[in-house]
C-alpha cells in the first residue's frame, strides 16, 4: 500500500492520523509525530504568540505541515480575519475553518463555515472546513473550493466515538473529497471504525493527550488507522444479513 | 447474428432511393457523427468523459461467481459490483439478484407501482435510424395532430383515469417544432398532474420554454453508448450528432426540469456495455445534480412496420431481469420504467422485483385513442405506429392486476412547482 497517499491540496501524505489543537504540550507534539506518524499538526492560531516566550510554532517539527485553525472565530468573517493573519505568521496555505456560535457543546455552525470556505478558497488558501455532518452542506463546500470536508464524530472533546456514523458515511459516499473524521474520536477502535468506513484520515487530540501513556497511546492510534484503511483497501467481507429467500420464486415467471 | 434493418420502399422517388442507398453503403457521405452542428448549445460537462471511461475498460468476462457473491453481500453496490452484476458470471444468481433488487425497491419505494400513459402527437421525422418505424424513408401514413385533436386525444385519455401523460414526436425540428410542442405540452396540463416529453433533444432555452408550458420531465434515450455502433445505425438527421443527445439529460436540468429519463435501446449492440453505461450515465449526472428526478427503462427491440423480423437479440428476458435487477441494486433510488414492449406476464412479474413504473393503455400510433379506448370509429385519419407493443392492457386492466399482485398503483405523485 506503498501509493496509498493521502492528497489534500495537491499535497501528498503517508500519514493519516491528524493531531488536533485542543490540548497542546511538547510531549504531545513528539508522541503525535514520533509514535503516531503524524505529518499534519493543527494549532489553534489565538494560541500562537508574537512575542518570544511561549510560541507554540517553536514547538512543531519543521517537516510537518502546519494545519492553522480559526478557533476562536464566531462568524465567517471572524475566520477569514484568522485565516489571512496565519498566513502573516508564515503558517502555510492550509486552514482548517473552525466557527463555532455555541460555547456549550462548541458544535460548528456550517452556514458561516460555507461562507468563510468560500473567501478563503478564492484567495488561494487550501480550505479543511470543520462541520457538521450534513449532505446538502458538504456539498456546498465542494461548489465553494473545499479541499477536504471534515465532519464531527461526536462532541468535541467528548472522546464519545462515532455517534454521527450514519451521516458521515453518506459523506464518504458521496462526496468526491477526503473526507477526514474529525472530533469526538475517543479510542483507537473507533478511529479504525471511521477508517473502515473509508474515511480518508482522523483527527485527534483529547485521545491522546488524556491517555495514561501518551507514545503507548500514540502508536496504538497509528495502528488502528492503518489496520482500518487496510481493511477499506482490502474490502470488507460478508456479512450475512437477513431477508431469506421467498418461498415462490421471484424469477419464475421468466422462460 | 445481426438484424436486417435496411427495407426499400416502392414509393420511394429515384432520387430519394439513391440517397438511401448511398447513406447505407457509403460512410464517407455521412456527417460526422461526434461533431456538433451549427445551433447545438456545446455544455462543459465531465460526464461523457467519465461514463465513457468506465465503459470502455469494462471487460465483464472478467468476473467470476466470487465477485457476484461479494456483490450481493454489500450494503451498498459499488461500480465495481455494479459490473459483476451485469456480467454472464451473474445469470446463475438471478433469483438471489431479484430478492435483494427486490428489497431495494421497497425500501425506497415501498409497494407503490405508477401508472403513465405515452401520447404521439406527430410521426414525422428528418432522422433515418434504420431500426426506427417513424425513419424518413421508412413508408407510413405520417401524421402531425392539430390542437384540437391533440385536446380531443387528452380528454379521452384523462376521462379513462391517468394522471401522468409523456407527449411524444417524430424528430423533426421543422413539421414539430418546439413552439408546436410547447401548445400541446399547454395543453397537457389542463389535463394531467405530470407532463413528461419524448422529443427530439432542444438547447437549453427551449427546455426553459417547455417547462414554462409545464413540462417537468425528460426522455432521451441514447440509443447506444456504442459510437462506432451508433455511427452505423443513424445514417442521416440531427439525431446523428450523438454527443449533443448525450448531454440531452443535463441540459434539460440546466433548463429547469425536475427529472429526466434514460436507457438505451437494448439489442442494438452490446447490451452489457449499453447497460452499464445507461446507469453510469445517471450516476454521474446525479452526482452533479444530486437534486434531480431520474429514471431508467430498458426498451428492446421491437418489429416495425415494413420489417417485422426486427428483434432484441441476445437480450432475451432474462437478460432483461438481470439488467433490471442489476440497475435496481446500483441505483436504488431511480425509477424504472417498464414499456408495452415487454409482455403482460413479464411486465408482472417485475413490478414485483424491480420496476416502478408501467405504461397501460398504450398507442404508438398518431390519433387513435377513442378508437382503441371507447371502440368508436372515427373518420379521422390517424397516424402509424412506432414500433409494434407486446402488451395492450388498458388502464382498468392495468389496474386491477397490479393491484391483484398485492401492490399499489398509483396515478400521481406528483406537484408543479415553477
Amino acid at each position: 500500500m506503498e501509493n496509498d497517499k493521502l492528497v489534500i491540496g495537491g499535497k501528498e501524505f503517508n500519514s493519516r492520523f491528524i493531531l488536533g489543537s485542543g490540548k497542546y504540550s511538547m510531549k504531545l507534539i513528539e508522541a503525535a509525530v514520533k509514535d503516531a506518524g503524524a505529518e499534519i499538526i493543527t494549532l489553534a492560531v489565538r494560541r500562537t504568540n508574537t512575542k518570544d516566550e511561549e510560541n507554540i510554532l517553536d514547538y512543531i517539527p519543521k517537516n510537518v505541515t502546519l494545519l492553522p485553525n480559526t478557533s476562536g472565530a464566531r462568524d465567517a468573517k471572524e475566520a477569514v480575519r484568522i485565516a489571512r493573519l496565519a498566513r502573516e505568521l508564515g503558517c502555510g496555505d492550509f486552514v482548517k475553518i473552525e466557527i463555532m456560535r455555541d460555547s456549550k457543546y462548541l458544535l460548528p455552525d456550517n452556514y458561516e463555515t460555507i461562507k468563510a470556505t468560500e473567501i478563503l478558497a478564492k484567495e488561494g488558501f487550501v480550505v479543511l472546513p470543520y462541520m457538521y455532518p450534513d449532505l446538502n452542506v458538504a456539498r456546498e463546500l465542494v461548489n465553494v473550493g473545499a479541499a477536504a470536508v471534515m465532519p464531527l464524530a461526536s462532541p468535541i472533546g467528548s472522546n464519545k466515538g462515532l455517534a454521527t456514523k450514519e451521516f458521515i458515511q453518506i459523506l464518504i459516499d458521496e462526496i468526491d473529497l477526503p473526507i477526514i473524521v474529525d472530533a469526538g474520536i475517543g479510542a483507537p477502535s473507533q478511529a479504525c471504525e471511521a477508517m473502515e468506513m473509508g474515511a480518508a484520515a482522523i483527527m485527534a487530540n483529547t485521545a491522546l493527550a488524556t491517555a495514561g501513556n501518551l507514545p503507548l497511546m500514540a502508536s496504538a492510534f497509528k495502528s488502528a488507522i492503518e489496520a482500518g484503511r487496510n481493511a477499506y483497501l482490502a474490502g470488507l467481507g460478508r456479512v450475512l444479513t437477513r431477508g431469506a429467500s421467498a418461498s415462490d420464486p421471484l424469477t419464475g415467471f421468466l422462460h | 447474428m445481426e438484424n436486417n434493418f435496411l427495407i426499400d420502399s416502392d414509393e420511394l422517388t429515384e432520387t430519394a432511393l439513391k440517397r438511401k442507398h448511398q447513406l447505407e453503403s457509403d460512410p464517407s457521405c455521412r456527417i460526422d457523427h461526434m461533431k456538433y452542428l451549427p445551433g447545438m448549445d456545446v455544455i462543459e460537462s465531465d460526464v461523457c468523459k467519465n461514463v465513457m471511461a468506465e465503459m470502455e475498460a469494462y471487460d465483464y468476462t472478467k468476473y467470476t461467481a466470487a465477485d457476484v457473491r461479494r456483490a450481493l453481500a454489500k450494503d451498498k453496490c459499488t461500480i465495481e459490483d455494479f459490473k459483476a452484476l451485469l456480467s454472464p458470471a451473474a445469470e446463475p444468481f438471478l433469483e438471489q439478484m431479484a430478492a435483494k433488487a427486490k428489497l431495494e425497491t421497497s425500501k425506497h419505494f415501498g409497494n407503490t407501482v405508477y401508472l403513465f400513459t405515452p401520447l404521439y402527437i406527430a410521426n414525422y421525422c428528418e432522422n433515418y435510424c434504420v431500426y426506427c418505424g417513424f425513419n424518413c424513408y421508412n413508408k407510413i401514413n405520417r401524421l402531425k395532430l392539430s390542437m384540437e385533436q391533440i385536446e380531443h386525444e387528452m380528454k379521452v385519455i384523462a376521462d379513462s383515469g391517468m394522471e401522468e401523460i409523456l407527449i411524444l414526436t417524430g424528430e423533426s425540428p421543422a413539421k414539430s417544432d418546439v413552439k408546436y410542442i410547447g401548445e400541446a405540452c399547454k395543453i397537457a396540463r389542463k389535463y394531467f398532474r405530470m407532463v413528461g416529453i419524448e422529443i427530439y433533444p432542444v438547447n437549453v432555452e427551449d427546455y426553459k420554454y417547455l417547462h414554462e408550458c409545464g413540462v417537468d420531465y425528460v426522455t432521451v434515450f441514447q440509443e447506444t453508448y456504442d459510437t462506432k455502433k451508433y455511427e452505423t445505425l443513424h445514417l442521416a438527421g440531427n439525431k446523428r450528432v450523438w454527443p449533443y443527445r448525450f448531454d440531452a439529460q443535463e441540459r434539460a436540468l440546466m433548463g429547469g426540469m425536475r427529472g429526466v429519463a434514460f436507457s438505451a435501446l437494448l439489442g442494438l449492440s452490446d447490451f452489457r456495455k449499453d447497460a452499464l453505461a445507461s446507469a453510469l450515465h445517471v450516476y454521474f449526472l446525479q452526482r452533479k445534480y444530486p437534486y434531480a428526478e431520474m429514471s431508467l427503462s430498458c426498451p428492446r427491440l421491437r418489429p416495425i412496420i415494413n420489417n417485422e423480423t426486427i428483434n432484441p437479440l441476445d437480450v432475451g428476458e432474462r437478460q432483461l431481469c438481470q439488467i433490471l435487477c442489476a440497475y435496481r441494486i446500483f441505483l436504488p433510488f431511480v425509477g424504472i420504467t417498464v414499456s408495452s414492449r415487454e409482455t403482460a406476464e413479464f411486465r408482472n412479474g417485475i413490478v414485483k422485483i424491480a420496476a416502478t413504473k408501467v405504461s397501460a393503455g398504450v398507442s404508438t400510433g398518431i390519433g387513435d385513442h377513442e378508437e382503441k379506448y371507447t371502440g368508436k370509429e372515427s373518420d379521422d385519419k390517424s397516424g402509424d405506429e412506432q414500433f409494434e407493443i407486446s402488451d395492450g392492457r388498458s388502464l382498468i386492466k392495468m389496474y386491477s392486476d397490479i393491484a391483484d399482485e398485492g401492490l399499489q398503483p398509483v396515478f400521481n405523485d406528483y406537484i408543479y412547482v415553477s
